[in-house]
């Protein structure tokens, strides 16, 4: 479904962020991406849905050639998928529901968004989805009034309302708590399996990431370093991604206790 | 580069490394800055008989703030503030809607290069000439009157506002913009969207803050024939009318304060 070759590039002060990424990955499908900090996840991401012109290699998705699509094309196609950021990202003077909204910009035109007269199905579809990630009491409060993990569930109502093939998630759980971590990383999973989405998600937690995604990519300076398996992680493979350390406490089967992932936080 | 040990620095003073760390230059520097300072005092020359005489002038005038005189020309003091609102708000509307198109082009961040390098050229030609120098000029071009200072208001707000703007646009939370260019939206949406909520408080806080200046800029551009208070005040200063003109000055500025005082609440409100 989506197909990465030789994706490679080099910011203009020399820095090698991807060397030669060749992925795919099939529909549906939840991909963790990890490695440490500037081995080019974020750039990864970004060249996807082309925020970060790639330098060379070519990004298709259902065969479309994503990195040869002229502006107009590509705001289509950024439609077919949604972003969810580190830190959230959310615009923090508009209301949650604009935020959520605003998934929808690229499905209307300038006149209904600058008046803020969305269909009343895209209407709708808001508050269905932020009753799904459990917000919908607060679609009328400011973003920044918000929570981070109440943030990031926003962030999540806004990528999946475009209606998305493919989720690019940067980071979801940087700046959040142990358990509000594994609430968004659950509900994350949980909306894609619903809805059959594949995901390209980079995280810096490497227990988070076994314990939900089917498939973990490992990049070290630009390079893909591991494809496999989460049971395929051992202590050899982490230390060839990230460099000696002890890795005991990293990798571990936790089990999945909490099971409030739609529960409203305070 | 020699490694620092442990033993090297203990026992040894730690001071703040200081600003410019050449000791020639920084002592240069502060020498050169004092004695052109004491060389600028004693160069300025200072008139004592003629300070004397104007002193009792100048008190006439103070005491003439116990004692204004806003009735005996109260209609002329009336026209005049309305033709200075009347141009104060015109100035600031056609001002700051002309600046936000600028100052979007002449933020970096946003402007491709060719639009920015033209944006930030107007900026700097409307900052460039003084609202004096550009107020002549309009008067002899339009003749006198507010058709004059309008313009010369209009002028100045957009050199104030599109930098000011630009500088708020270019210091914005890119991410959030980024966000909102990944939903697949219009350059028009990521600008609603994206950039106009993050920057709105401060384009808020600024027009108010032009508001209040260009009430004062129109109280001194009457003085250049320009229209307005200012040039009732010039008029009354002419006859010697000091109660008059103090009567002016104080409308001036209880206006300035009222203006002031709104312009911090409103910004309070939109933050």
């Amino acid at each position: 479904m989506l197909e990465l070759k030789k994706l490679t590039k080099t910011y203009r002060t020399g820095d090698k962020a991807l060397q030669d990424v060749t992925l795919t990955i099939p529909k549906g499908q939840v991909l963790a991406l990890i490695g440490p900090s500037g081995a080019g996840k974020s750039t990864l991401i970004r060249c996807i849905n082309r925020l970060v012109e790639p330098t060379s290699g070519s990004v298709i998705l259902d065969g479309t050639d994503v990195t040869a699509l002229s502006s107009g094309g590509l705001r289509k196609m950024r439609r077919q998928m949604g972003m969810i950021f580190q830190e959230y990202a959310l615009v923090e003077r508009l209301t949650v529901m604009e935020n959520v909204l605003s998934g929808r910009l690229g499905y209307v035109g300038f006149w209904r968004s600058f008046l803020r007269k969305y269909p009343q199905s895209d209407v709708d579809e808001a508050f269905r989805l932020l009753d799904r990630v459990g917000l919908l009491a607060m679609a009328d409060k400011r973003a920044d009034e918000l929570s981070g993990g109440q943030r990031q569930r926003v962030g999540i109502a806004r990528a999946l309302i475009q209606n998305p093939r493919l989720l690019l998630v940067d980071e979801p759980t940087a700046s959040l708590d142990p358990k509000t971590s594994r609430q968004i990383m659950r509900l994350i999973c949980e909306l894609c399996a619903e809805r059959d989405l594949a995901a390209v998600i980079n995280i810096h937690d490497v227990a988070l990431a076994q314990m939900f995604v089917e498939r973990i990519v490992g990049l070290k300076g630009g390079q893909l370093a591991f494809d496999g398996k989460p049971t395929e992680m051992s202590d050899e493979v982490l230390t060839t991604i990230y460099g000696e350390e002890d890795w005991h406490a990293t990798i571990r089967d936790v089990d999945d206790e909490d099971t409030d992932a739609v529960e409203p936080m305070q | 580069m020699t490694t620092v040990t442990l033993d090297d620095r203990l026992g040894t003073a730690w001071k703040k490394p200081p600003l410019i760390s050449n000791t020639t230059l920084r002592w240069g520097l502060f020498i050169g800055a004092f004695a052109y300072v004491v060389l600028a005092v004693g160069s300025i020359d200072v008139n004592w008989s003629r300070v004397a005489e104007g002193l009792s002038r100048g008190w006439a005038f103070v005491t003439s703030f116990f004692n204004p005189d806003f009735v005996s020309r109260g209609g002329d003091i009336w026209d005049g503030i309305l033709e200075s609102v009347i141009i104060t708000i015109t100035s600031t509307v056609v001002g700051i809607a002309i600046s936000i198109p600028i100052g979007l082009g002449a933020a970096r961040n946003i402007a491709p290069l060719p639009v920015y390098l033209v944006c930030r050229a107007i900026v700097a030609l409307s900052r460039a000439l003084n609202e004096i120098i550009v107020a002549i000029l309009l008067v002899a071009i339009f003749g006198f009157g507010p058709l004059a200072g309008f313009l010369t208001l209009s002028f100045a707000t957009i050199g104030f506002m599109s930098k000011l703007l630009a500088e708020d646009i270019e210091e914005m939370s890119k991410v959030q913009a980024e966000a909102i260019r990944a939903t697949g939206s219009s350059w028009l949406q990521w600008i609603n969207y994206g950039v106009q909520p993050q920057v709105m408080p401060r384009l808020i806080g600024l027009s108010m803050y032009r508001l209040d200046i260009n009430f004062r800029e129109s109280a001194v551009l009457g003085l250049v024939g320009a229209g307005g208070i200012g040039a009732t005040l010039n008029t009354a200063f002419d006859r010697y009318e000091f109660d008059t003109a103090a009567a002016i000055l104080l409308i001036i500025i209880v206006t300035v304060m009222v203006l002031e005082y709104l312009s911090g609440i409103i910004r309070a409100k939109v933050q």
